[in-house]
């Protein structure tokens, strides 16, 4: 029966020529006691691909994600797709919404290109599996800020870019005012959500038994809430607002006086990579400086050739090298407001007034107008 | 369903209408009855829908999004590519067909598809498109039946070719922009073409792993056995959707840190690994119907067991379960649908962004009805010419 | 295969046959348990490196959500390992429910393939070709965005005869709720089912003495029935009253209400599996020659006889394999609740693992699942098939 060797080489051959096909194979060569070793060097392979440090011994895993990035040529970002004003795909194809945009100015503070990004599709479901997993560089989705997230789900929050809370909206028509009234109700919420788990905490402490009718995405959610398969539906404000201006009839649909959680939302990355986070970390501030000191794209190149105020001057990188400090360039904030635009430019774009996604801007105005916006100094 | 064998009734008897009538419909009271209730169900299902078709239905979120629901968000300045191998594909199937079908007359017509879909309004690029793909297949089809010993071998190296050049045309060659074929990642490859490479990947690579996983259930090796046997019931045994989310979720983690998969090859993996299972099984049905005389035969024909297995054994198991693996090609085709669960834009997924538009909400009757209508004749099809195949070679008569 | 003694001692052993299968399987497993290694370490190491320990012991911790279809109680102060316990009982329910029902209409479809009647055949076989070839995901999404939730609201709610509210916020349906006296009731069908079973035997027993054939498990039912109903006259209470769905302001209530999610489902599931069992039932009716039915009517048996003493039987066997397969489809299918909201199993574990991160755990700890519900049915319809191939002699 000697077939049975030609299927046991040929099965062998299949299955290895298929673990070679993914890359380059750390040749296995059947020592299987090695195991162990192999997984050591693997593990070591992005400290001896860092940039030597001179001195300073860097954490492991420092600069790993720029490397990458920059090697790759382009940034791979998670975002929604199916969020008005925050991510979603318009009718031509391309994504937009504030979340999209900040990949931009990502991209265009690390490459001076605003366009090299890979916008990835991730599910609420699987967004954190894709970071850990490095399938994404950065998570930028309308994620909720939390504590398990922070430590447990092994990423680091970025500074928080939309401040929201969550909300419930009801049919105009249907008298609901509190959330009280909602006793024995049916209310549509999204799952893998801290929505899911907030409206469950609210509605426990405040003793309204209802029903939650939980779908896996935002479109399915706010489609069964538009049949009138719940009472309400809930989710951040801002998906609320974004939301019902694309219901069938807008002025149907009332959002209830009432916040159900704080819900700041913000770009996440990796563990392990401080110098990414510092890298996604400023390109934030730089969106809230350009707005601070009124720089906007369109006078962005004025302002660099007549500027005088030294904080300006160092932000657009015609004194000192901040970017340097970063690992980048000492234009990247330039290159993030001539390209992207700074964060009253891009929040306008996405969800102001000549929007159908407008929402006021509320706590996301700068510290001097009584918003929560205030970037460190750049210096 | 040959009529030799049939003896055709008198013709008097045959032509009388009302005769046929009472003896088909209404040969008994509750023949009768039955008729009745039959005739008006189809009546208000046909009324029924057809008044939706014409009147209620607002087709135009699917004329609209047509693009989108055929390719995804894959760059309109490169589709090109993708007609180009479409008429590669069309071409030789005008070649097989005018070597292997002469006399089919409906095979011919099929060839004419192309040039009736242009008379829908798709705009001027993909109608003129779509002619030069009628065109492809009829020139194919007249020079299959013109040489028809010529171009056997290549027509058969163009279908083995096939499936490198469309990914490779669908892929690009070139990392800039401005270069010969530029790259379009797959996250930008999404509605029919991605259901397309996703089933016609997942069946190519499915078969050789299913005919090993097979002669492994059958091989005198009991851990060689054990080992078919073993992923053979488990894959079996869980839905398709949590080998999907496996292959999403887990798979990432399995690889050494640095390595990336990217999703779409994800998921051809994961419906790869799970249809292999099937085939398999499939593929035991056809090798335990040989009879033992074969083996022996072969044998004392002094060949080897793979030779055996390769010359003898595999072709007639493969050629007695055609319909059967027919039947598995297209569960893969219905199947690849899951895919939009874990986040990929395939014909599902797209449909539901395409149903997120502030213009198009609430039109998920049109827009699942046009998908379903998609897969409906695409499965159809599939069936339709495995029945003219089985004919052809005459599986099942011998 | 065997090989005489000169021979043995000629082959050098790395030309015996023998041994090198021996170690050929030896390198394969070291090969599989190599791989096998190598995936486990890499998986370990990534876990670690984010934090995370393989484990399920977060098991125990409060799950925090709410499901809206709970076979039993189950709040947000309930474990995960509740919650999970709640989506198998759903996932249980929905295959229960979608098998009875798939059965019937694929057995009503089958026949109705085979039948003279032109109309009823072609219906048959149209319904057969449309669903047959249409993708599963999509026949639910549509049942359950264009069909449930596309029914009136409840102020317009479709009342249709026997009690039945239609509505987007669920299917009413009347439904018995018990009374004090329904202790007592369930122990008088206790006693009816153990006399239906001694009637079932016995008349078994009958007929195989005399070798006629009673209508074993026909009398057995009707025992069943008769006692049943006895002790509905009998009790002086009813044991069950008959609760109504009844509108009531923005919701139902009252009578057993059927979520859109639920119906959807299995109703997607049932239409979708019967056309599949159709077309066994019909392979498996066909599969009797003709010559069969031709000798028992010669033999004097009536059609009815013919077809239970004949046919059904021999169709049967036929029938039972690949209906075990459909089966276990349209349990596996039913994971698909995902896509319309209904929370099974599958889908309550996505919600638990989207709320701890817990991928992996939660993703083997499915399948595992499935494997058993999939192992358990095969056995149980093994068991079955053993039983009337014994019919065959």
């Amino acid at each position: 029966m000697r077939k049975i060797f030609v299927v046991l080489t040929l099965f062998t051959a299949f299955v290895l020529a298929l673990a070679a096909c993914g890359g380059a194979a750390p040749a296995p060569s059947g020592e299987t006691v090695t195991v162990k070793e192999t997984v050591v060097v693997t593990v070591e392979v992005p400290v001896a691909g860092s940039p030597a440090a001179p001195a300073v011994v860097a954490p492991a895993g420092y600069g790993v994600t720029l490397e990458t990035v920059k090697a790759r040529g382009n940034l791979i970002c998670g975002v929604n797709s199916q969020v008005p004003g925050f991510g979603y795909v318009d009718a031509d194809g391309n994504f937009a919404g504030i979340d999209v945009d900040y990949c931009r100015a990502l991209a265009a503070a690390i490459f001076g290109d605003a366009s090299k990004v890979e916008f990835r599709p991730v599910t609420a479901a699987e967004r954190f599996t894709a970071l850990q997993s490095g399938e994404i560089d950065i998570l930028s989705r309308n994620t909720t800020w939390s504590l398990v997230r922070d430590t447990e789900l092994g990423g680091n929050f970025v500074h928080t870019t939309f401040y929201d809370g969550q909300g419930m909206m009801v049919p105009a028509d249907s008298g609901l005012t509190t959330l009280e009234d909602l006793e024995g109700g049916t209310i549509c919420v999204q799952t893998g959500t801290t929505t899911e788990l907030n409206l469950s905490d609210v509605m426990a402490s405040l003793g309204v038994s209802y029903t939650p009718a939980v779908f896996e995405d935002a479109d399915a959610t706010f489609a069964a809430y538009a049949e009138g398969r719940c009472d309400a539906v809930t989710t951040d404000k801002s998906g609320l607002v974004s939301r019902r201006s694309v219901l069938p009839d807008p002025s149907a649909h009332v959002i209830m006086d009432v916040t159900m959680s704080k819900e700041p939302l913000g770009p996440m990355v990796r563990h392990g990579d401080d110098q990414w986070f510092d890298i996604a970390q400023w390109t934030v501030f730089a969106m809230f400086a350009g707005e601070e000191f009124d720089i906007t794209s369109a006078n962005v190149d004025d302002v660099k050739a007549n500027a005088t105020a030294p904080e300006v001057r160092r932000l657009l990188g015609l004194e000192g090298d901040l970017g340097l400090k970063l690992g980048l360039t000492n234009d990247f904030a330039y290159n993030i407001i001539k390209l992207v635009g700074n964060y009253e430019e891009v929040y306008n774009r996405n969800l102001g007034p000549d929007t159908p996604t407008y929402i006021p801007r509320g706590l996301n105005s700068l510290y001097t107008e009584g918003g929560l916006l205030y970037a460190p100094p750049f210096r | 369903m040959s009529n030799l064998n049939t003896v055709l009734p008198p013709v008097s008897e045959r032509s009388n209408i009302l005769r046929w009538m009472r003896r088909n419909l209404f040969g008994s009271w509750y023949d009768a009855l039955l008729t009745i209730l039959g005739a008006l169900i189809a009546y208000w299902a046909v009324r029924g829908f057809l008044t939706w078709v014409f009147t209620v239905a607002e087709w135009e979120v699917v004329s609209t999004n047509m693009r989108l629901l055929m390719i995804g968000q894959y760059p309109l300045e490169h589709s090109d590519r993708l007609w180009v191998w479409l008429g590669f594909l069309v071409f030789l199937s005008g070649n097989s067909i005018g070597i292997w079908a002469r006399r089919s007359r409906f095979a011919v017509v099929l060839l004419l598809i192309p040039a009736l879909l242009a008379l829908f309004p798709f705009g001027d690029s993909p109608r003129q498109w779509l002619i030069l793909l009628c065109i492809a297949g009829l020139v194919g089809w007249g020079f299959g039946r013109a040489r028809p010993d010529v171009l056997k071998r290549s027509v058969i190296a163009g279908w083995v070719i096939s499936l490198p050049v469309i990914i490779l045309l669908t892929h690009g060659l070139s990392e800039s922009e401005s270069g010969f074929m530029p790259i379009v990642r797959t996250n930008l490859w999404g509605g029919l073409l991605l259901t397309f490479l996703l089933t016609v990947v997942g069946i190519l690579f499915s078969f050789p792993i299913g005919v090993l996983l097979a002669l492994g259930r059958r091989s005198e090796l009991p851990i060689i056995r054990w080992f078919s046997v073993g992923y053979i019931e488990i894959v079996r045994g869980v839905p398709l959707i949590t080998i999907l989310f496996m292959a999403q979720l887990m798979l990432p983690l399995f690889l050494p840190t640095g390595w990336t998969v990217d999703r779409v090859v994800r998921a051809m993996v994961g419906i790869t690994l799970f249809s292999a299972a099937y085939l398999a099984e499939n593929v035991r049905g056809g090798l335990q119907a040989i009879p033992r005389g074969q083996f022996e035969a072969a044998h004392a024909l002094g060949l080897n067991g793979f030779q055996t297995m390769t010359f003898v054994i595999l072709p007639q198991a493969l050629r007695l379960i055609i319909p059967i693996l027919v039947g598995q090609f297209i569960a893969v085709f219905k199947d690849t649908s899951l895919v939009a669960i874990v986040g990929l834009l395939d014909l599902v997924g797209i449909a539901k962004t395409v149903l997120a538009q502030p213009e198009f909400l609430g039109l998920q009757r049109e827009v699942y009805a046009f998908i379903s209508l998609i897969f409906w004749v695409l499965s159809y099809g599939m069936s339709y010419l495995s029945q003219q195949l089985e004919e052809r070679l005459g599986v099942g008569k011998r | 295969m065997s090989r005489d003694e000169q021979q043995k001692t000629t082959i050098p052993f790395w030309r015996d046959e023998r041994i090198l299968r021996f170690l050929g399987q030896i390198v394969f497993v070291l090969f599989v348990l190599f791989v096998g290694a190598l995936i486990y370490q890499n998986m370990k190491a990534g876990l670690a490196k984010q934090g995370i320990t393989l484990s399920y012991s977060f098991f125990n911790g409060v799950s925090g959500f709410d499901i809206a279809e709970t076979a039993f109680p189950y709040d947000r102060n309930s474990t995960y390992w509740q919650a999970f316990l709640v989506g198998l009982a759903n996932t249980l329910s929905v295959g229960v429910v979608g098998i009875v029902f798939a059965t019937i209409l694929g057995v009503i479809l089958g026949v109705a393939r085979l039948s003279t009647n032109f109309i009823i055949n072609r219906l048959a076989a149209f319904y057969l070709e449309l669903i047959r070839n249409l993708s599963l995901l999509v026949f639910l999404i549509f049942w359950y965005l264009g069909v449930f939730l596309k029914l009136p609201r409840v102020k317009e709610a479709i009342i249709w005869p026997g009690d039945i509210i239609l509505t987007n916020r669920g299917v009413g349906i009347p439904w018995g709720i018990p009374t004090a006296s329904f202790p007592t009731f369930r122990l008088i069908l206790i006693f009816g089912l153990i006399l239906a079973v001694i009637v079932f035997f016995a008349l078994r027993a009958y007929g195989q003495r005399t070798g006629r054939a009673p209508l074993t498990l026909l009398w057995s039912i009707l025992t069943f029935i008769l006692v049943g109903l006895l002790g509905w006259i009998i009790l002086p209470e009813k044991p069950l009253t008959l609760d109504l769905p009844l509108v009531k302001g923005l919701n139902l209530s009252g009578g057993k209400i059927l979520s859109p999610e639920f119906m959807a489902l299995t109703s997607g599931l049932v239409l979708y599996t019967a056309a599949f069992i159709g077309e066994v039932v019909r392979a498996g009716i066909q599969s009797v020659s003709k010559g069969q039915v031709e000798a028992s009517r010669a033999l004097g048996l009536n059609a009815f006889q013919t077809l239970r003493l004949v046919v059904f039987p021999q169709a049967l066997r036929v029938i039972i394999p690949p209906l075990t397969s459909q089966y276990l489809n349209l349990v596996k299918n039913s994971s698909l609740a995902i896509a319309v909201g209904y929370p099974d199993v599958f889908y309550v574990s996505n919600t638990i693992q989207n709320q701890t991160g817990r991928a992996v755990e939660m993703i083997s700890l499915v399948m595992v699942t499935y494997l058993a519900i999939s192992l358990f049915t095969s056995l149980l319809m093994n068991w079955y098939n053993q039983r009337i191939k014994l019919v065959e002699r």
